[in-house]
């Protein structure tokens, strides 16, 4: 286990020791919360965002443990370094919330999200946009004469970056799940 | 063991297997069922306040005086919105309160029925945790983890809200369970930075203790723990609002309350020294003043039992997070085992330094023959009750930082008062609750005039349930501390700051059945706080004083602690633009 690994009520739980002073940088941490999947849950998660003003780049939820009723959040969040402490120990200290880690200092994650894309187009544009969706491995879930629904999975800049090039090509609506994420190895 | 019973039932049984003796409330349409139940039982007393805010105070007085949780049962919508301001002043605070709030029937819930509100969602940034209990079976089970989140780790408020047909249906009820809970905070710290702590102890020149309501809340064993260790090691110590009377006023390390109308002495040594020691406090905004100046040279060591208090402010070196009273033990024995060392001859120096510091006599005032300074009317009731079983509740203004500065507190729960949430109201109905735990106690609340009549409906409750709590108000006809702050930021501008039409106090006491007592000449002020304190039942003590004292000292807005204003010579263009848009 990390020394940077919030378990509730640790005493070693901050990052400073490893940072030198107070940092202005803004940092993009992914935060993975276990939590108990009660009503009201996200609402409490989110509140604590909204309340004290931190910042939600994207969140994803879905119970993980039917048995358990363990539902996991990933929250992508940006913030000094000072900020994503608070906001780790804030998320501590909710009540049904059993676990916090922050996967970006913990070690290596695998992140991934999802996005379904809507691409309207004929002719040339039409096959252009086949063959980079077959580029980057995305696959095509809907199809009519003059539309695709293409389906992606990747870390956020890939789908950025597909999304960036299907624009000229037609792209009309896309949807996205947000990240989920897990550390590499055991 | 499990019986069958009904929802309202099991909230009374629930409430008795808990240990609670007084439950402070206001009936409605859907907590009847439970209204019901506390009519058939005479274990549990219910006191019936004039306003839910008051039941919610009147619980946070009780939990601060015991240590125990105090326990509100108020009805849905208008019941449960007005206790809001209760819930939050025990957030900030750190109080065990339980609140238990009637819901419209669960069939009901979403369609804007009659006194129908979001409760759990209005009161979800308000609380520590909050539940709505959907169905009876659940019902018992809730209860007592609510018990138990209330009072374990950092304590704090929690709210269930009851719909009314499951205080109507039948369901299982089981008795409570320990370690039933996923809730268990970490009451122990870290030996390893006990150890950094102890060996900074052992070699700091001018260490400080800074104490906080933390260790109040740790119970008793820790206030106890704290005065070995000071008086073991002849450190200083100072303590925020919150934490007055861990160590007791009479100590000889004592420095004084710290802060933004702290001692002179007390805020100097936090400035200048080389060791801090944060003991259940939380570098709170009145505490610190301006962060970058902020004890620029010292070491600083923070015990919390919330690790979200950890670095949230000012960054410490030696962060420990734990309960107050584990840690303080663990301090103790590795101290002791380590030969008991400190740095004598730097510690005598700095405590020469510090009687220079207490020789400026911060506290002084100019008297007077004609009219009564408030600081006097507080020095003349803490002569006449300090030999007394006493507690002493608050209002929020002057009168609260001059009682502070000017009442001594020897021990641990006797000092009630809102810090966090600096709510004015709050000390009435909070002297009920302390005076519902200790009836035969000296109840007072410290009041200012416009304080009190916030929850002045209160005195229907005092008069009812014959709580003898006297109300101490000094009147300046002013919001006093309002008043300071456009005397000192505004340009004298006293925009809306007097109180105009206020009642005669003595005809609105006799006009509830109490007793009330008029008095301005500072000559007959001794023999008038006799009579208060002889007589058997409520008062109001309607103390005309200088409606134009200021607070003194006082560390600015946006000022360092070395930058105190000892008096009104000094207040001469204080706030600057930076400091004007702080609190
Ligand atoms: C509910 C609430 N409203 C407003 C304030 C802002 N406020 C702080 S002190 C104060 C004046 C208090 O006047 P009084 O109770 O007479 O006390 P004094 O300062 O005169 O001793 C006000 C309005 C507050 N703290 N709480
Ligand atoms: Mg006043």
């Amino acid at each position: 286990m990390s020394a940077l690994h919030i378990k509730k009520g640790s005493t070693r739980h901050s990052a400073y020791n490893l940072r030198p002073t107070f940092s202005d940088t803004q940092e993009r941490h992914t935060i993975a919360v276990l939590v108990e999947n009660e009503p009201g849950v996200l609402a409490r998660v989110i509140g604590l965002f909204s309340g004290r003003g931190y910042n939600i780049e994207s969140l994803t939820v879905a119970e993980v443990d039917h048995t358990g009723h363990l539902s996991r959040i990933t929250i992508v969040t940006t913030g000094t370094p000072q900020v994503i402490e608070q906001i780790k120990a804030q998320l501590g200290r909710i009540v049904s919330v059993r676990d916090v880690h922050d996967l970006t200092v913990e070690g290596d994650a695998v992140e991934r999200e999802l996005a379904i894309l809507k691409v309207a187009g004929e002719g040339d544009k039409r096959v252009e946009a086949l063959r980079l969706a077959d580029i980057f491995r995305a696959n095509v879930v809907d199809s009519t004469l003059n539309s695709f629904v293409f389906e992606i999975t990747g870390a956020p800049d890939k789908i950025d970056a597909f999304a960036d090039l299907m624009r000229p090509l037609g792209l009309t609506e896309i949807a996205r799940t947000g990240v989920a994420a897990l550390l590499r190895g055991n | 063991m499990t019986r069958e019973m009904t929802g309202a039932k099991m909230v009374v049984q629930a409430l008795k297997d808990q240990g609670v003796d007084v439950v402070f409330g206001y009936p409605g349409g859907a907590v009847l069922p439970i209204y019901d139940e506390i009519f058939l039982q005479n274990d549990i007393r219910h006191v019936l306040v004039r306003h839910e805010q008051g039941a919610v105070h009147a619980a946070e007085g009780y939990a601060r005086s015991t240590g125990k949780p105090g326990v509100v049962l108020v009805t849905s919508g208008p019941g449960a919105t007005n206790a809001v301001t209760g819930l939050t002043d025990a957030l900030l605070d750190s109080i065990p309160i339980v609140v238990l709030t009637g819901q419209v029937p669960t069939f009901m819930i979403g369609s804007d029925a009659f006194q129908e509100a979001d409760t759990v969602g209005i009161t979800r940034p308000c609380t520590k945790h909050n539940w709505l209990v959907k169905d009876t079976d659940s019902l018992a089970p809730t209860l007592h983890e609510a018990f138990h989140v209330a009072t374990s780790g950092r304590p704090g408020p929690v709210l269930i809200d009851i719909p009314k047909d499951v205080q109507f249906a039948t369901g299982e009820y089981a008795g409570p369970k320990p370690a039933a809970s996923h809730y268990q905070p970490q009451l122990k710290g870290d030996m390893e930075a006990i150890t950094e702590l102890v060996a900074a102890l052992e070699t700091a020149e001018r260490p400080v203790f800074y104490t906080g309501g933390g260790v109040i809340n740790s119970g008793p064993a820790a206030s106890q723990l704290l005065r070995e260790l000071v008086d073991a090691t002849g450190i200083p110590v100072t303590s925020t609002l919150m934490g007055l009377g861990a160590y007791p006023a009479s100590g000889p390390n004592w420095l004084g309350m710290l802060g933004m109308h702290g001692l002179y002495e007390a805020n100097m040594a936090m400035h200048d020294c080389d060791l801090m020691i944060n003991i259940g406090a939380r570098f709170d905004d009145r505490i610190t003043g301006k962060i970058d100046a902020f004890s620029p040279n010292s070491t600083k060591a923070h015990i919390d039992i919330d690790p979200s208090s950890i670095n949230k402010v000012i960054r410490v070196d030696i962060p420990i997070v734990g309960d107050v009273g584990h840690v303080l033990e663990d301090i103790l024995k590795v101290w002791k085992s380590r030969g008991r060392k400190v740095n004598r001859e730097a510690l005598e120096k700095w405590q020469k330094q510090i009687s220079e510091w207490r020789a400026v006599k911060c506290l002084t005032y100019k008297p007077s023959e004609t009219t009564i300074k408030p600081q006097f009317a507080l020095q003349r009731l803490e002569e006449l009750t300090k030999g007394h079983d006493r507690y002493v509740t608050t209002e929020v203004g002057q009168h609260q930082m001059w009682a502070a500065q000017f009442l001594g507190f020897e021990d641990p729960n006797r000092w009630m008062t809102s810090g966090g949430l600096g709510t004015m109201g709050y000390g009435f109905p909070a002297s009920i609750g302390v005076q519902m735990a200790h009836p035969d106690a000296l109840v007072i609340n410290v009041a200012g005039e416009a304080s009190w009549l916030m929850n002045m409906q209160e005195m229907g409750t005092a008069v009812q349930f014959r709580l003898p709590v006297k109300q101490f108000i000094l009147n300046n006809e002013r919001l006093g501390m309002v008043r300071q702050w456009q005397e000192l930021l505004h340009g004298e501008r006293y925009s809306h700051s007097w109180s105009e039409a206020l009642p005669d106090f003595v005809k609105l006491a006799e006009a509830f059945g109490a007793k009330g007592i008029c008095v301005s000449d500072p000559k007959d002020l001794d023999d008038a706080i006799m009579e208060m304190i002889e007589y058997d039942g409520p008062v109001i003590f309607d103390c005309l004083v200088e409606k134009h004292e200021n607070c003194f000292p006082m560390i600015p807005s946006g000022k360092a602690h070395n930058e105190m204003l000892l008096g009104e010579a000094d207040t001469q263009g204080v706030i600057q633009a930076g400091g004007a848009v702080l609190v």
